[in-house]
């Protein structure tokens, strides 16, 4: 009992708790003696669950080195953890492996309650006419859904930024542990602020927000916007630390076209998180200071204009797509020659289409507005500017046949999810320029169509990846294997039947079914499909359960492989599994290419007293 | 090189075969607007691209997969090869150029969407939580049900009396916000006669799902018919012409008529009334009041309730349509 209340998580938990009590007697207390009515639930709410935030910061002490500086004394350049054992995890930890973890654990934690979310409405649209959820109900969980999915993407991408960039540089940690792990923390009390809303009215919004009607949604309105305002200085802080790292601790002799490639693309999308995200967390902030206090930014009573919004919001949310899809593409780009046993085809093109990709990006955002009333002249410079992400994407394909086209393929569970992440992100790809064109969007827009994308590009340029990613790296992180029978029960439960399920989408989508209803029209004759659809996402998640399982059986008693189990010429697999406690005991020095394979006597490092 | 005959024939017979699979199946609703046919035009033209990328990547990798998998026993690496720069100039400049092609034909097909008629039909749409409306200034009337004449083009002014909407009837199309404080145009030029149905595309709240509204196309007789139809039930009872009104707008929502308490302060027995104030004064709710608060919300606020709750409806409903609802309030005793 002892023991569980010292963990790290469990004081933040508490402490959060005593802060939002404690901010919330605040603003009351105020009022009160302001003589107004003393009770007034949403600043109190509102303010209670921002002090509750940074209370749960200094409980967890994600703040504790930075205090001690302040009160000038020293703290240790490396803390011992390995007496913590397991209980290191539930605690701030400086180590970027352990908080690489954290982060993991944390996204699929969240994946599991947006993809639970999901299969709630799923089966509320099997049929039409309401079964089971109140249209508030659905629409909450319709919003939710999107959100803590977006949440988990970005945690699941700083899981494997934060775990691989410093072993595959050679690093000894990140740049700035502290700030890594106070990124990391400060993502669990914005969960938790996020997921409240679903107990304090809900929102009927959808994640975009747009306004006027979040200005004038219940009070879970105001528990998403602060929720996603603080897990933004999570993205904001990870990316700054990655391009300090990236950028200063490189071992010797690996110049910027010898790094491998998910470094390029974990650099790619920290550029534009650093950047991009105070967007987000502005335009969400200035809807919350006009509900709190009347500030008539998008209220047209009072000269202010919705649209503005839009623009704020898309500015960095459809960057935001590429955060997510970025690290994906990267780490197909890492796999595929590992199991074609082959050199990835045009390196410096696939690194700098990350590079490409990322600049455009942020020149795009008003493709999402072709039907908003916005000025008419600029959606025709915004679907030119749309278009032309299809080039470096192009590049990415091309490259990756041609690194496949002759080479050895093997088919382990990773090289499924990687090919899978390929053809699905695919059909995303080959769904986006009918959306880019202004005359045929005005059909698509708002449609199931667009959902059918969408979901295609964040699970070929997410979740497929990502469970490569996993299936990959697992030996890496235990030392053990993550079985290979369920790992291939679980690909084929969820590639064949998230395909057919996003294909559905489209099809409906064309035909007339709009996006965020909660009920549809049967004479339009769209329930087969729908049932179709929901049967397929509950294959989905069935096959995600068997991957859970899977790891949770293979920590344990999976088969041992500390060695180099995918005959990688990446550094982290020159070293037995797990990875010590502060990586690598020799520095390694580059003195090749990072993915020469088939090239005999080549390699691309060398440790510091490896004979030549 | 014998591969390579063989991928360029599974890539073309993909693409064939992709793009006659895609358009047998029925991909869209009816046509039923001139500019439904630019708008599938240029879809056919991303179809046929998207076939052919489709076939050509998924082909490459799928041949790949299959020749050269590694055998049972087989040890050993691939081919070692690093690039090739005139290859990769080609596949970016390719891609460039379509996309420079798509970029031209997809503007010119913006434009006609949006080629304009002078001789236009004027209507006026106003869209709220949770219904539409239309107007035509040039006949003088107002209905909730969309009636347009088949062949000549409709302007349509829209706007929208609280939160975003869209107006969108996938046969027609084309799809355009309704934006609180400003006004949007959406032209149309009807061109199959039928009954069809606009559905709000931007989430507006929980009943979102259900904000659908009649339109029909009729012929340019049928159409002058229900104009005079509609003309001649403007001149019925103006208390039986408010209650249609407050039904149509959803008063109900927050004006009850048998005194339950809801958002607004109930009907029942208002007329003739003293109302006290939120400044502590009372005044007389005589017709006078009854059109000011339509109009001017603000004005005087009801002693317990909030301001800027209600939006003001002076835009939105003419003189005559006020002094109905008037009328009909004052018959709530």
């Amino acid at each position: 009992m002892k023991k569980f209340l010292s963990l790290g998580l469990v004081r933040g938990l508490f402490w959060q708790m005593l802060g939002t009590a404690v901010g919330i007697g605040f603003v009351t207390g105020v009022r009160w003696l302001m003589k107004l009515e003393a009770w007034k639930a949403e600043p109190a709410v509102v303010f209670g669950a921002l002090i509750g935030a940074l209370f749960f910061l200094y409980g967890v002490g994600a703040v504790d080195g930075w205090l001690k500086w302040a009160a000038g004394e020293e703290t240790p350049e490396h803390v011992d953890e390995s007496g913590l054992g397991w209980r290191r995890y539930f605690g701030t930890s400086l180590d970027h492996k352990v908080i690489g973890i954290q982060y993991l654990v944390f996204s699929l934690i969240l994946m599991s309650v947006g993809g639970s979310f999901a299969l709630i409405f799923r089966t509320e649209l099997a049929e039409t006419q309401m079964q089971f959820l109140s249209l508030n109900r659905y629409n909450t969980f319709m919003s939710l859904h999107g959100i803590v999915m977006i949440v988990s993407i970005l945690l699941g991408i700083a899981a494997f930024m934060n775990y691989l960039v410093p072993l595959m540089i050679g690093a000894n940690d990140m740049a700035f542990p502290r700030l890594n792990a106070f990124s990391f923390w400060i993502a669990v009390p914005a969960g938790i602020i996020l997921l409240s809303s679903l107990f304090l009215g809900g929102f009927d919004t959808g994640w975009t927000g747009y306004p006027p009607l979040s200005a004038r949604a219940p009070l879970g309105m105001q528990m998403f916007f602060l929720g996603v305002s603080l897990a933004g200085f999570s993205s904001i802080f990870g990316g700054l630390n990655v391009i300090a790292t990236v950028i200063r601790m490189r071992a010797t002799g690996m110049a910027a076209f010898r790094m491998p490639i998910f470094v390029w693309a974990a650099l790619a999308t920290s550029l534009i998180s650093l950047t991009a995200t105070q967007l987000i967390g502005l335009s969400f902030q200035m809807v919350m200071l006009q509900r709190l206090f009347g500030l008539g930014f998008f209220d047209p009573s009072k000269g202010g204009n919705p649209v503005l919004f839009q623009h704020l919001f898309w500015f960095y949310s459809h960057p935001a797509v590429y955060v997510f899809v970025l690290p994906g593409l990267g780490l197909i780009s890492e796999l595929l020659p590992v199991f074609a046993r082959k050199p990835l085809f045009g390196y410096r093109w696939v690194a700098m289409s990350s590079l490409a990709i990322a600049l455009v990006g942020f020149l795009v955002w008003a493709h999402h507005m072709f039907t908003s009333g916005m000025a008419e002249y600029l959606r025709v410079p915004f679907m030119y500017s749309t278009l032309l992400v299809a080039v470096p994407t192009g590049v990415k394909f091309f490259s990756w046949v041609a690194t496949v086209w002759r080479g050895k393929i093997s088919f382990e569970t990773p090289m499924l999810f990687v090919l899978a992440g390929v053809i699905v992100f695919l059909l995303g790809g080959l769904s986006g320029p009918p959306n880019a064109t202004v005359s045929t969007d005005l059909h698509l827009h708002d449609t199931y169509y667009i959902v059918g994308h969408f979901h295609d590009t964040m699970y070929g340029g997410y979740i497929f990846p990502f469970f490569a990613a996993i299936y990959y790296w697992f030996p890496k992180m235990t030392g053990r294997r993550a079985d290979e029978k369920l790992g291939k029960l679980s690909f084929w439960l969820i590639a064949p039947s998230f395909t057919v399920m996003s294909l559905l989408m489209m099809r409906i989508g064309l035909l007339g079914m709009r996006r965020r209803i909660a009920d549809y029209d049967p004479a339009l004759g769209f329930q087969p499909f729908h049932l179709m659809m929901t049967v397929c996402a509950f294959l989905t998640a069935i096959g995600v359960l068997v991957s859970f399982i899977n790891f949770i059986y293979s920590i344990k008693k999976g088969k041992s492989a500390t060695g180099n189990l995918w005959n990688s010429r990446s550094p982290e697999w020159q070293v037995p599994s797990p990875m010590p406690a502060h990586n690598y005991d020799r520095p390694f020095e580059v003195v090749g290419e990072p993915y020469d394979y088939g090239l005999p006597g080549s390699r691309y490092v060398k440790f510091a007293g490896d004979k030549e | 090189m014998k591969h390579i005959p063989i991928v360029a024939l599974i890539i073309l017979l993909g693409t064939l075969g992709v793009h006659t699979g895609l358009t047998s199946i029925g991909l869209l609703p009816v046509q039923a607007s001139l500019q439904a046919v630019e708008v599938d035009r240029l879809l056919n033209v991303h179809l046929w691209l998207i076939s052919f990328l489709f076939s050509l990547i998924v082909g490459i990798l799928l041949y790949s997969l299959v020749v050269f998998r590694r055998r049972k026993g087989e040890t050993g690496d691939g081919a070692h090869i690093e690039g090739n720069n005139t290859l990769e100039v080609f596949w970016t400049m390719i891609p460039l150029f379509a996309v420079i092609f798509l970029a031209y034909i997809g503007a010119a097909s913006l434009g006609e969407t949006r080629r304009i008629d002078p001789t236009a039909l004027q209507v006026r749409v106003i869209a709220g939580q949770w219904y539409w409306r239309y107007q035509y200034p040039e006949y003088g009337i107002s209905t909730s049900d969309l009636v347009l004449p088949i062949g000549r083009q409709v302007d349509l002014q829209m706007t929208s009396n609280d939160v975003i909407h869209s107006f969108w009837v996938p046969e027609f199309r084309l799809k355009q916000d309704l934006v609180p404080g400003q006004t949007t145009e959406l032209r149309i030029t009807p061109s199959l006669i039928g009954e069809y149905k606009v559905r709000c595309a931007e989430l507006c709240g929980t009943s979102h799902a259900y904000m659908e509204g009649l339109v029909s196309v009729v012929s340019q007789e049928d159409f002058d018919a229900w104009v005079q139809t509609q003309q001649q039930s403007g001149e019925i009872d103006p208390v039986l012409r408010g209650q249609q009104l407050v039904a149509q707008f959803g008063c109900g929502a927050c004006h009850s008529i048998d005194g339950t308490e809801k958002t607004g302060p109930t009907w029942q027995g208002l007329f003739g009334s003293q109302v006290p104030l939120t400044d502590g004064s009372t005044i007389l709710a005589d017709r006078e009041y009854l059109v000011s608060s339509i109009v001017n919300p603000n004005l005087h606020i009801v002693d317990g309730y909030s301001p800027n709750v209600m939006p003001s409806f002076a835009e939105i409903l003419d003189q005559t349509e006020v002094e109905s609802i008037a009328a009909y309030i004052e018959t709530l005793k």
